[in-house]
């Protein structure tokens, strides 16, 4: 950024901004205050709840249903957004301030061509000019985000373009009327690695080359340490700790961001990742004083009375904390049981030979083989779509169009898991995806652990209700939670019960189903510190599936890399990491955001 | 990033619940819930006095009965006199005794198609969305052909076949129930077989019945009470029709749908004897499909604050 930006009047001005809800007058985000000048990109961090996303909208000038603002000013561009109308803030919108979403496939139009919808943007802001003058600008739009402009790419219909063209059309929206603040809300969320960093680039370009001011909403901090100039850490609807991206990353003081930036994995540094212990405080529910007190290692009498006031630190780094030096000196814990590598055993204990999958005439899987050893962590990677998932069916005996060999400990196993023998059964089990959709909401959590001891007694018998309480221990939950209904945990609490679900079985093998992928990163932290430990403990085989690259270094043992259903690259973790053989390998090392790489702390992972 | 599991979570306003949460919303017995629920709604209360006066008439009015429905009180079409009140039909019976002693054959033959009805469906429907395979098609295309007989033929032909009796027209109208109760159930029931707690139940080798039983069964109530609301209407609309049309109750039994078409001749002279009926049946019908709207109407609510 130039001098001369720097004086620039900000684009973006918010000043103690409060959102409630009108009913009962929680507070869902408060004393919210932050600039973004011409050409800057702010980068809003924060976990789910946190308030980030109903900040983002305030700026588009909405609220949704059921809150109001109620207190604060926000200024574009020197207008207040309280002083103008509906017709005002409808122009506004799209025109001054525009938005990028989520999910592209569902933003777009799916019944109108992609020109239909450039030209629609640019008439609702009625820029001067004829029809050739507005095509004119939509081919310029596309060729902004690298698209192709010709007439035949203008015809495509949404469903025609890839997600990244999808998003890159977005994007040409956001940007076609030159609006002077842009918000994205996690733009590059449903995206592989490749495509978000071909995004990321073209929104920092178009920011920097047209002045937009950006506020990037994001729960990814590896994204926010790649992209934005400035960052914001929110937590319980107020904006904990805010500076330049360096003085945040490099130098975290207040201790919500310390742990935060603990619990993410970074692909650059092979360590441990660590959980924020408690809840998050969610509007309704927070505590007296400082709201992260709860989960505070340096909370005293102080914390508890009252949230603290902004201090400066210098440069325009702020925190909100009473105690910023104790914070600081203390070093960050580490995480249990995960950077010492267990000594894996010789013996095979899930054997996959030449599987080839298919759904209905598609092949899915091509002749996919990987072992995993007694007390070894295998990492399945691939982007979505890779057949990584469909390896994990086959081998749980959900999914039954294949042919070629699953093996537990040499004894080749049937296709379908009810073919499977009981004791097949216990020995491989799977813990899902979405902790919300793989627990029955009309059991209670007692309910569903009993039920599988009985499927699968233990050894020695005993009381299933004692069995139920140990089990639910062994996942750091309280024997209390069995009388509780799935609707009444968090998300991190469920997945904690399927996983103790999966284990009331004592498995050799657990397979992991992108477990993480749905929870906050404090949480999926925490869920990585548990799995650890349980390896520990019980000698547990792990086949680990997931698209996050940064965490597999956490995690893994060895590495199978996915690609259109074959596997790329098969080895230790190290090896992949520092001599990858696969030129697909390199790339998606190449691609994953990284807080280290962005800081200039570690060199990128392959170069 | 966690895909918003609701509106709520997606407005960031409602906290995922934590282990202070408040008290369940969502039970096991999810239908417990839907119907108080409901009876907070005015719809629903409405409703429920309506089919409580029509049940209490036809519970105790054989007890409080003037005359016996068969007793000959009066010259054929006599007017009201203070000991009929309502005058005499064609024969010369009490027509207000006759309307008091001719609603609970009705209501129990409605009620017991309409359970087996929704028994049978329900069972069909879940066994089909389970199954995902030739099962479920010739479960469905079964249905199919059922589903091509307007009910009515269908009871009428089967009691043409073997007689006036009336058990054969409980079973014959809710075996016409069940393919409509069936799809709705397995239309439902598919959405939950899709989801990963089935899967988990697949791999760990539970037994299938368990898995229709205690997966999917307490996962559709809602649509469940809907349809038997729903089915209770259809029923006491039929079973009345039937009687009309003299497949039911033979005479001289009192009954409701009979009386309608005993009376029609006398219309003009005596209208009290089809009127009463008549009205009876509207409110018992109104009556439950006002209390069926107020379930669905709560179900949905329910189903919007939590899932």
């Amino acid at each position: 950024m130039s001098a001369t930006e720097t004086i620039r009047e900000p684009s973006v001005d918010v000043i103690d901004l409060r959102i409630a809800l009108t009913i009962s007058g929680v507070d869902v985000v408060d004393e919210i205050g932050v600039q973004i000048r011409p050409g800057e990109v702010l980068g809003l961090v924060g976990e789910s709840g946190s308030g980030k996303t109903t900040v983002g909208m305030a700026l588009l000038g909405h609220v949704r249903h059921g809150g109001h603002v109620a207190g604060g000013v926000i200024r574009i561009d020197g207008r207040d957004l309280s002083t103008l109308g509906e017709r005002e803030l409808r122009h506004l919108r799209g025109g001054v301030v525009s938005y990028i979403p989520q999910d592209p496939g569902t933003s777009l139009n799916p019944a109108l061509r992609i020109s239909t919808q450039l030209v629609e943007i640019l008439e609702a802001h009625a820029t001067d000019g004829g029809a050739k003058q507005r095509m004119a600008r939509v081919r310029e739009a596309l060729e902004e985000v690298a698209l192709p402009s010709d007439d035949e790419f203008l015809k495509n219909y949404p469903h025609q373009l890839s997600g990244g063209q999808q998003q890159r059309v977005a994007i040409a929206m956001a940007f076609a009327n030159r609006p002077h603040v842009i918000v994205c809300d996690e733009p590059t969320t449903g995206l592989d690695v490749t495509t978000q960093a071909r995004v990321l680039e073209t929104v920092r370009d178009l920011c920097q080359s047209h002045h937009v001011a950006a506020l990037y909403v994001s729960h990814d901090l590896a994204v926010v340490a790649e992209l934005a100039d400035h960052v914001a850490v929110m937590y319980g609807g107020r904006i904990v700790e805010s500076g330049t991206r360096d003085q945040l990353f490099a130098n975290p003081c207040h201790p919500y961001t310390r742990r935060l930036l603990r619990a993410v994995p970074d692909i650059a540094g092979k360590r441990t990742v660590v959980g924020i212990p408690g809840h998050a405080a969610l509007p309704g529910s927070r505590p007296q004083g400082c709201y992260f007190h709860p989960r505070c290692q340096f909370a005293r009498d102080d914390c508890r009375a009252e949230f603290p006031p902004i201090t400066d630190l210098g440069e325009g780094h702020r925190v909100r904390c009473y105690h910023v030096a104790d914070a600081v000196r203390q070093a960050p814990p580490e995480g249990a049981g995960q950077a010492d590598r267990r000594a894996v055993g010789e013996d095979v204990v899930l054997g996959i030979r030449d599987l080839n999958a298919h759904y209905g005439e598609t092949q899915i899987l091509f002749d996919v083989n990987i072992d995993v050893h007694h007390n070894e962590c295998v990492a399945l990677v691939g982007e979505s779509g890779s057949g990584k998932t469909t390896t994990a069916r086959c081998v749980a005996g959900l999914h039954k169009q294949w042919t070629g060999e699953v093996s537990l400990r040499g004894e080749g196993l049937a296709r379908g898991a009810r073919q499977r023998s009981g004791e097949e059964r216990r020995e491989i089990q799977y813990v899902f995806q979405n902790p919300y959709a793989s627990l029955n909401p009309r059991s209670t959590i007692g309910q569903t652990i009993a039920r599988r001891l009985k499927l699968f007694p233990p050894d020695g018998g005993g009381d299933i209700g004692a069995k139920v309480g140990e089990c639910l221990e062994r996942v750091a939950l309280s024997a209390s939670a069995a009388d509780r209904f799935p609707d009444q945990l968090s998300g991190g609490e469920r997945q904690r019960v399927a996983i103790a679900r999966a284990l009331a079985a004592e498995p050799a093998l657990l397979v992991c189903d992108e477990v993480t992928s749905a929870l906050d990163v404090s949480v999926q932290a925490a869920i990585i510190e548990l799995l650890g430990e349980l390896r520990n403990e019980m000698g547990l085989s792990l086949l680990f599936i997931t698209h996050d690259h940064a965490l597999i270094r956490t995690v893994a043992d060895r590495i199978a890399v996915v690609t259109a259903g074959h596997v790329v690259e098969y080895g230790p973790t190290e090896q992949i990491f520092t001599s990858p053989s696969a030129d697909y390998t390199r790339k998606l090392l190449a691609n994953t955001p990284s807080i280290e790489v962005a800081l200039g702390q570690a060199t990128a992972p392959s170069s | 990033m966690t895909q918003p599991q609701t509106v709520e979570q997606a407005l960031d306003l409602v906290p995922e619940a934590g282990p202070e949460a408040p008290p369940p919303r969502l039970q096991r017995f999810q239908w417990l819930g839907i119907l108080r629920e409901a009876s907070r709604l005015t719809r629903t209360r409405i409703g429920l006095a309506m089919v409580g006066v029509i049940v209490l008439i036809a519970l105790f009015g054989p007890l409080v009965a003037p005359h016996t429905p068969t007793e000959f009180i009066a010259a054929p079409n006599h007017g009201p006199t203070s000991d009929a009140i309502l005058g005499a039909d064609a024969l010369g019976r009490d027509v207000f005794s006759r309307f008091l002693h001719g609603g609970l054959t009705v209501l129990w033959m409605a009620a017991a198609a309409t359970v087996l009805g929704v028994v049978v469906g329900t069972a069909v429907g879940l066994i089909a969305a389970y199954s995902r395979n030739w099962l479920d098609g010739v479960l469905m295309r079964l249905n199919d052909v059922l589903l091509a007989f307007p009910q009515i033929i269908f009871v009428l032909l089967a009691v043409s076949a073997i007689g006036p009796k009336l058990w054969l027209i409980v079973v014959t109208v809710g075996i016409t129930h069940a393919p409509r109760v069936a799809r709705v159930i397995r239309g439902a029931a598919q959405q939950i077989v899709e989801r990963d707690f089935i899967k988990a139940e697949e791999v760990a080798g539970e037994r299938r019945s368990r898995i229709i039983m205690q997966g999917l069964l307490p996962n559709v109530t809602s649509p469940l009470l809907v349809e038997l609301g729903l089915r209770m209407t259809f029923s006491i609309g039929l079973v009345a029709a039937i009687s009309f049309l003299g497949f039911g109750l033979q005479p001289p039994t009192a009954d409701w749908g009979l009386m309608i078409n005993e009376n029609r001749l006398s219309i003009t002279v005596m209208p009290w004897g089809v009127l009463l009926p008549v009205l009876a049946i509207a409110v018992l019908t109104v009556g439950t499909n006002l209390v069926t709207d107020g379930i669905a109407r709560a179900a949905i609510g329910l189903e919007r604050s939590n899932e």
